[in-house]
């Protein structure tokens, strides 16, 4: 009979944007089943929320997530816009627009980059990550702050974007183009990422309807979910673009849809920019007195998947009630289709691919068998294990 | 030289514990390690293992359930070790101080050697703030 082992990932632990409890139970090296825990990144927001005013709740929700700490903010205002039935001026729409496409081009990179580090290529990470300094440069240029931008308020944007700006942001955008372009070929001609995530941490389009997950994960699954093409906010519907979509649903599909994501945003804030031109320099706020008694809803398109924002007003400057639902929370529940069957060596990227807003480095995690109090795996262990087999695979190809 | 002093003559190695925080200064902790900031240059690195830190780099507020593991993890940590708060919310709370989940800024659950503000701090800041703790 196959013993059976726990191995646990977490609570503290780089594969996940929030400290959580992966509960991997393997028979040999198969995962048999999958449990998680949440709650370790609780911060009570949307309690915060409504003790703050409408303007102090935007700092509020860009905290949310520092990764996407464009689209909490993003959607907040859609959903405000919405219940005060403001109309916003067409530069502000585009700063909105521009500023949301850059932080997917930095989220993007970001992914790349670690998923790059669990299947053992470090290059790739740093690589990935140099690359991404220019962009927060340019956030920092436009806002002051590397990130959390502070860049959204009701009726429009706290700052402009000048127009003697734009040719240094057009010009970092073709060294990302550049520089993805080179990521692209060491993708996507590498053999030996070929064979680690090609047919690894497969969802069919019935698993992502099942399991409604959204974003990047679902269009590598073929479904082509996109708010910013199903229900258009801000500059999209001004702009010309494509949501790229893949078949296969694997690893690989992931990465290629979120790559080839980057040359669509790259598009979409180039023509931003030309709109920019056209439009008076200062006209980029509506001023809001109040906003009267009822509700709204907003989203927006995280690089994650979709963001959603709902908002009850009474009247007063604060809402009455505030509810949040972030992409990773249903893109999380798909492991229970991705990793199940997978060996433990490929449920690393398998977590990796499906959440990608994961941050920091190894933290400890030791399993211990339960009887003969032997030490199995930890977090280090596991990607030494990846990585092993990359380089098994480089040996024979 | 003291046995404080002795300790930490040598490459620093670091340990990241990110509480209930944004991420943000988690990835501006991780931006020190790749090209532009490369802090391994100095013999920093980012260690798997609180047994093997000299130094231990707290972010994000506290909640309850964070609690009772970063007393832990200080706990098993070898001393002496350099405890640092980055970020708003290590230093104070931030702005989840108010929170019903917020069990304390770092310095309340442990002893905090140094502080670095900012929302998040730049990388900049991260190793000005470790290099001012070594010269003290």
């Amino acid at each position: 009979m196959v013993k059976k082992t726990l191995i646990p990932i977490g609570p503290y632990h780089p594969l996940q944007e929030e400290p959580e409890l992966f509960k991997l139970y393997c028979e040999g090296e198969i995962v048999k089943d999958i449990k998680w825990e949440t709650g370790y990144n609780h911060r009570g927001i949307e309690q915060l929320s409504e003790k703050k005013t409408f303007d102090q709740s935007f700092f509020l929700v860009e905290r949310i997530c520092g990764i996407c700490s464009t689209s909490h903010p993003f959607a907040f205002a859609n959903a405000l816009e919405e219940a005060g039935n403001i109309e916003i001026p067409n530069r502000a729409k585009y700063i909105r627009s521009i500023i949301g496409e850059l932080e997917r081009i930095h989220s993007h990179l970001l992914w790349v980059g670690l998923a790059g580090h669990f299947l053992g290529y470090n290059t790739v990470f740093m690589w990935a990550w140099k690359y991404r300094e220019p962009v927060l440069d340019l956030f920092e240029m436009i806002s002051g702050n590397r990130n959390s931008y502070a860049m959204f308020k009701v009726g429009g944007v706290r700052r402009d974007i000048e127009n003697n700006k734009i040719s240094e942001i057009v010009k970092v955008l073709d060294l990302v183009k550049r520089k993805t372009d080179m990521l692209v070929g060491a993708v996507m001609d590498d053999p030996v990422i070929h064979a680690r995530t090609k047919g690894v941490g497969i969802l069919t389009k019935q698993d992502i309807i099942d399991y409604a997950a959204v974003g990047p994960t679902a269009r590598a699954s073929g479904i082509a979910i996109d708010v910013r093409k199903d229900d258009p906010y801000a500059a999209y519907p001004l702009v010309n673009w494509k949501v790229i979509t893949a078949e296969k649903g694997d690893v690989f599909a992931k990465a290629e849809v979120r790559l080839l994501e980057m040359y669509e945003s790259i598009s979409i804030i180039e023509q931003c920019l030309e709109g920019l031109k056209k439009e008076k320099e200062g006209e980029i706020e509506v001023k809001v007195k109040d906003i009267a008694e009822g509700w709204g809803t907003g989203h927006a398109e995280a690089p994650r998947g979709e963001v959603f924002h709902y908002v009850l007003t009474d009247g007063s400057n604060s809402p009455a009630r505030h509810k949040i639902r972030a992409p990773s929370y249903t893109n999380i529940a798909t492991f229970k289709k991705s990793c199940i069957g997978q060996t433990v060596s490929d449920a690393t990227i398998s977590l990796a691919a499906v959440d990608p807003c994961y941050c920091c480095t190894e933290r400890m995690a030791v399993a211990y068998d339960h009887k003969t109090g032997k030490r199995i795996l930890n977090g280090k262990e596991l990607i030494a294990l990846s990585a092993e087999k990359t380089q098994n695979i480089k040996n024979q190809l | 030289m003291g046995f404080k002093e002795f300790c930490f003559k040598k490459s620093l190695w670091l340990f990241h514990f990110g509480g209930a925080s944004c991420n943000n200064c988690d990835i501006e902790i991780l931006d020190c390690l790749t090209p532009r900031y490369d802090v391994e240059r100095f013999g920093m690195l980012l260690v798997g293992s609180i047994r093997h830190a000299d130094v231990l780099l707290v972010n994000g507020s506290i909640n309850q359930r964070d609690k009772s593991r970063l007393l832990e993890l200080y706990e098993q940590a070898p001393k002496p070790i350099v405890v640092v708060a980055i970020g708003a919310c290590g230093c104070t709370g931030g702005i989840f101080a108010e929170g019903n989940t917020f069990a304390g800024p770092v310095d309340k659950i442990i002893p905090v050697d140094a502080y670095i503000p900012g929302c998040p701090p730049k990388p900049e800041a991260i190793l000005a703030g470790i290099v001012k703790l070594l010269n003290k």
